[in-house]
């Protein structure tokens, strides 16, 4: 077989892809003046500043100020944050627990049908009832006319409420249904949801949050999760106290990038991030590897726990319902994508025998009941139990699952990974272009101190180059930056951010949705488009028109001259164009909403 | 309408909208472009690698039922073309198009660079340049013929919420996502964001923004009418369905688009192929089909081309599916094409046939056929300067008639 072989010196080619959006290289060399340090990390290391977030770091000072965002553990989070993560309970909870509560259509049918028996736990079962006797009653009304479907069940609505209540609930005013909903306890409600056709999306349209859950969770149970991993995210970004660690498990998660909505991935996702990520990203590169690889999100997104040795026995494999079947062979897909864009980079000098290699050292390297509590297991028999050979390593025969640590181990080590992590992070933190002496600084700190993820981070906070005017408001904010530092300027009030999180698929980012291993570009490029800088205007003036459902912006704070607006959402003053071109409008109340819009605004 | 009747009337109807004298420059510009009759090429792009095989079928060779036991479509299932090829039953809405030959296939055909990363071979596609990774335009932009005076704002445009690489350059080219959308919901507002942004000293976001409200007033005529499709086509719901139709929409309004490019992903099928590629394509070719006929005479101006990384495996993989691999298919349509037929040379599927030993091996290189659409088609002058470091040194497909 002709194999591959890829030079490592078009490293600095790759960067040339990238359309010149930042500094010359000599900026550079030209320090930042003392009194934009500030701004400078706040608009890098967070996600945007809040109001007094200056005054704070300049009080606790700077250098301290960075190394507490190094060390998250010894930041108190903010109590706001902590309450509105609290009712996104499937955040917490342990796989089994999470299918359990929040189940999925075909659970739903399997519990209906028999095949599966009904959950232990008494409020589960209750749910799992309701929606089993409405997946049946769906079943024996098909076929009925659709439009007697959308009928409420008028004998049991009279059961529930009045004939008055009744009235309101279907023909009352948004206020009248408001108030009447107040009026009813929580199991009138409950009652309500299953009686009404879709949950009764009419009469609970403005319903609190919790109600407007509880209406999902027994509709579309399976919705929740998305939503909850949807805002718990949009909820972190912009309260958290702990923002550089936000930052990077945004930064971690889009370089081992999964699919929200590729099968098991509905249910794997919140573990993923939890588990595997977020506890990582300032800790060792080769823990969040090896947290990765044996994820069973990342198994079973990039087909791994399907991939078996070409040579096993081809007979009657493992029992259980949900083994797989039809397990005949090799698959390349994770092998690929780990050495690609996980470790080495593209060009980090690998061959497509190599590729075979590692995929045949990860074969056995499966998932545990991937839709009923999915764990991590390794499977002998799946396993090719050969000699290999990967990057001019011998692993010798017999390794079992040490074959793909050792691989693990390989390239964690490999120079090339090094300078790839290392390069990822200076574009996303410095500049799309980044310099590559700085590049070349961190990946000598990632070696020395064996891919120790806080150390390299330190290295470039500290390098002349994080801190020259070639970097300052250099990169172009991703839509997730964009949003969420609008919604920490004019300090919005969220309490459903589902609606945000939508509008930032919009701009181009849907958040836990890219379908590709690759991620979104850490490069400004990505996003500076027509369609999307459209999104960023109307996301801007519909925010400060408090236009958008579940955010709320106190318009008093909106109030001011452009110049002091500018100052308080930018830290900066906006160039005399878009001075001029906002006080040529008129209409008072857009001024914020212009200046978030501006192009200013875009930067960081 | 014939072209010109149609010409004239855009002319006259939106300097009736704004009254004579009063006609902002741009659609002095977009008159002016209305003059000329335009040629427009679309360029669809099938993101994870397509199964060629499977959607090209080899079905009168017996070596392609040997490597795909359990994936390979039945010869019953096969809608036949020549004896040789075929097409998977989800292109049944193509095989009328073929029939009357305005469709081509072209089999055997892609990238000669062996990299099977969807990363790396989808952005050398999309630059032209396999290989070349400093290239920083893509290959569309470059295909864009010289023009002397006004030009549309919309010359170059990209279906969907980020701008394609393929499009990408220093000729502006934009992003839609959906036309009705294509707006600052507020014309004092979008009044000042404009003049922020055509003054503003960052070069980027100038740059961006130009385009952008150039583009928007120019989509302004045609964005808030509803639209129905005619000849009684039918786009399918979806992404892709949706794309087709507004680059329909777009080409009729005669607003001077000439290169458009849309994608459609999810074809990466590593596990159990079959029902996903059958749903796949019949949502791929609904669309196109709906596409065609809705334009109707249009199609006399207008050529598509479609495309993938690379193929997959010609062997089936333990999961009822195939891994990355080599030569693929493109497919051609438009009046101008001399279709009805299946080009390129079949390399065929032995093993010592196959590239690496395991892939369709590739007989034509993807820039012949984008070079002879870009240079007969378009009317560019210099297919170097589209591909360049590319010498075809073959005779030409002949794809495109006259």
């Amino acid at each position: 077989m002709k194999s591959r072989t890829i030079t490592a010196v078009a490293v600095s080619a790759a960067i040339l892809l990238v359309p010149v959006i930042s500094a010359s290289a000599d900026l550079f060399h030209k320090k930042l003046p003392k009194n934009e340090e500030i701004v400078h990390a706040l608009n890098r290391l967070t996600f945007g500043p809040r109001p007094g977030n200056v005054e704070q770091v300049k009080k606790i000072g700077l250098k301290k100020w960075i190394d507490l965002q190094l060390h998250p553990d010894n930041i108190a989070e903010n109590p706001e944050l902590l309450a509105k993560l609290k009712p996104l309970d499937s955040l917490t909870m342990q796989q089994a627990v999470l299918e359990e509560r929040y189940p999925s259509p075909q659970m739903i049918q399997a519990v209906a049908a028999g095949r599966t028996p009904m959950p232990t736990d008494p409020s589960d079962r209750l749910l799992y009832e309701r929606l089993a006797q409405r997946y049946k009653s769906r079943l024996e009304k098909k076929g009925l006319d659709a439009s007697k479907l959308a009928e409420p069940d008028r004998a049991k609505l009279t059961d529930i409420l009045t004939g008055d209540q009744i009235r309101i609930a279907e023909k009352g005013t948004a206020d009248e249904r408001a108030a009447l909903l107040k009026s009813l306890p929580n199991d009138k409600i409950e009652q309500l949801v299953y009686a009404l056709p879709g949950g009764g999306r009419k009469l609970f349209a403005d319903a609190s949050p919790e109600i407007r859950r509880k209406i999902l969770q027994t509709t579309a149970p399976q919705q929740v999760v998305a939503r909850d991993l949807w805002e718990g995210k949009l909820y972190r970004a912009v309260y958290s106290n702990r923002q550089l660690a936000e930052e990077l498990t945004d930064f971690w998660f889009n370089h081992f990038n999964i699919y929200l909505d590729k099968g098991a991935d509905r249910y794997l996702t919140t573990a993923y991030e939890r588990d595997a990520i977020r506890p990582n990203v300032l800790g060792k590169f080769s823990a969040m590897l090896k947290a990765t690889a044996q994820s069973p999100a990342m198994l079973f997104y990039l087909d791994n726990w399907q991939s078996v040795s070409p040579h096993a026995f081809t007979g009657n494999r493992r029992g259980g319902p949900n083994a797989p079947k039809r397990q005949r062979g090799l698959n390349e897909n994770y092998a690929r994508e780990l050495l690609e864009l996980h470790t080495l980079g593209v060009d980090g000098g690998y061959t497509q025998q190599d590729v075979i290699e590692v995929a045949r050292c990860f074969t056995g390297w499966t998932i545990k009941d991937p839709y009923r509590g999915a764990s991590f297991e390794f499977n002998p028999r799946m396993h090719d139990p050969g000699g290999k050979t990967v990057l001019g390593v011998k692993i010798p025969a017999g390794g079992g699952v040490d074959d793909g640590l050792k691989v693990l181990d390989i390239v964690t080590h490999h120079p090339a990974t090094a300078h790839h992590i290392s390069f990822e992070l200076a574009q996303r933190f410095v500049a799309d272009n980044p310099p590559p002496a700085l590049v070349d600084a961190m990946a000598k700190t990632f070696q020395r101190t064996g891919g120790d993820l806080r150390e390299v981070m330190k290295t470039m906070l500290t390098s002349r180059e994080f801190w020259s005017q070639g970097a300052y408001r250099a990169k172009v904010k991703s839509p997730l930056e964009m949003v969420a530092s609008a919604l920490r300027a004019t300090g919005a009030d969220m309490t459903v951010a589902f609606g945000i999180a939508n509008k930032i698929g919009d701009m181009g980012e849907p958040l836990y949705r890219k379908v590709e291993p690759t991620g979104y570009s850490n490069a400004g490029a990505e996003w500076l488009n027509s369609a999307a800088l459209l999104e960023r205007m109307n996301f801007a003036l519909a925010l400060t028109r408090n236009n958008l459902p579940g955010v709320k912006v106190d318009q008093q704070t909106l109030d001011g001259t452009p110049d002091a607006l500018a100052r308080a959402f930018l830290y900066t003053a906006v160039s005399p164009q878009t001075r001029q071109a906002i006080a040529a409008n008129n209409e008072r109340a857009s001024v914020a909403g212009l200046i978030l819009g501006s192009p200013e605004f875009q930067r960081r | 309408m014939s072209p010109l009747n149609r010409r004239v009337f855009l002319k006259s109807s939106a300097l009736a909208m704004f009254g004579i004298g009063s006609a902002p420059h741009w659609l002095a510009r977009a008159a002016e472009v209305a003059e000329r009759r335009k040629k427009v090429l679309v360029a669809i792009f099938q993101r994870g690698a397509v199964d060629g095989l499977n959607v090209i079928v080899p079905y009168g060779d017996q070596l392609y039922y040997d490597l795909r036991p359990n994936i390979a479509i039945p010869k019953a299932d096969v809608i036949q073309l020549d004896g040789r090829f075929g097409l998977h039953p989800s292109l049944q809405p193509l095989k009328a198009i073929y029939d009357a030959r305005r469709l081509a296939i072209i089999d055997a055909v892609g990238s000669p660079d062996p990299t099977r990363s969807h990363f790396d071979a989808q952005d050398y596609m999309e630059s032209g340049t396999p290989g070349l990774k400093a290239t920083r335009d893509g290959w569309m932009n470059r295909a864009l013929p010289e023009i002397k005076g006004p030009v549309s704002p919309v010359r170059a445009v990209s279906l969907g919420n980020s701008l394609a690489r393929t499009v990408r350059g220093p000729i502006g080219a934009i992003a839609v996502n959906n036309l009705a959308e294509f707006q600052v919901r507020d014309t004092a507002s979008s009044m000042t964001f404009e003049s922020m942004y055509d003054k503003t000293p960052d070069k980027v976001l100038n740059g961006t923004g130009r385009e952008t409200f150039e583009a928007v007033k120019l989509l302004q005529s045609i964005q808030n009418q509803k639209y129905t499709p005619a000849n009684g086509a039918q786009y399918p719901q979806g992404r892709f369905g949706q794309s087709m139709e507004q680059i329909a929409r777009m080409i009729k309004a005669n607003v001077g688009m000439e290169v458009a490019f849309a994608d459609i992903g999810g074809w990466d099928t590593h596990v159990n192929e079959a029902p996903q590629l059958a749903n796949l394509l019949r949502d791929f070719s609904q669309s196109l089909a709906a596409f065609h006929q809705d334009l109707g005479e249009y199609m006399d101006d207008v050529v598509l081309v479609t495309m993938s990384e690379f193929g997959r495996t010609a062997k089936e993989n333990g999961n009822r599916g195939t891994d990355h691999g080599h030569a693929n298919y493109m497919l051609v349509m438009g009046s101008p094409i001399q279709g009805g037929k299946v080009y390129g040379d079949w390399p065929g599927l032995e093993h010592e046939q196959l590239y690496e030993g395991r892939d369709l091996n590739l007989t034509t290189d993807f820039r012949d056929v984008l070079s002879e659409l870009v240079t007969k088609h378009l009317g560019t002058r210099d297919a170097e300067k589209v591909f360049p470091g590319y010498k075809n040194n073959r005779r030409s497909l002949a794809l495109v008639s006259g």
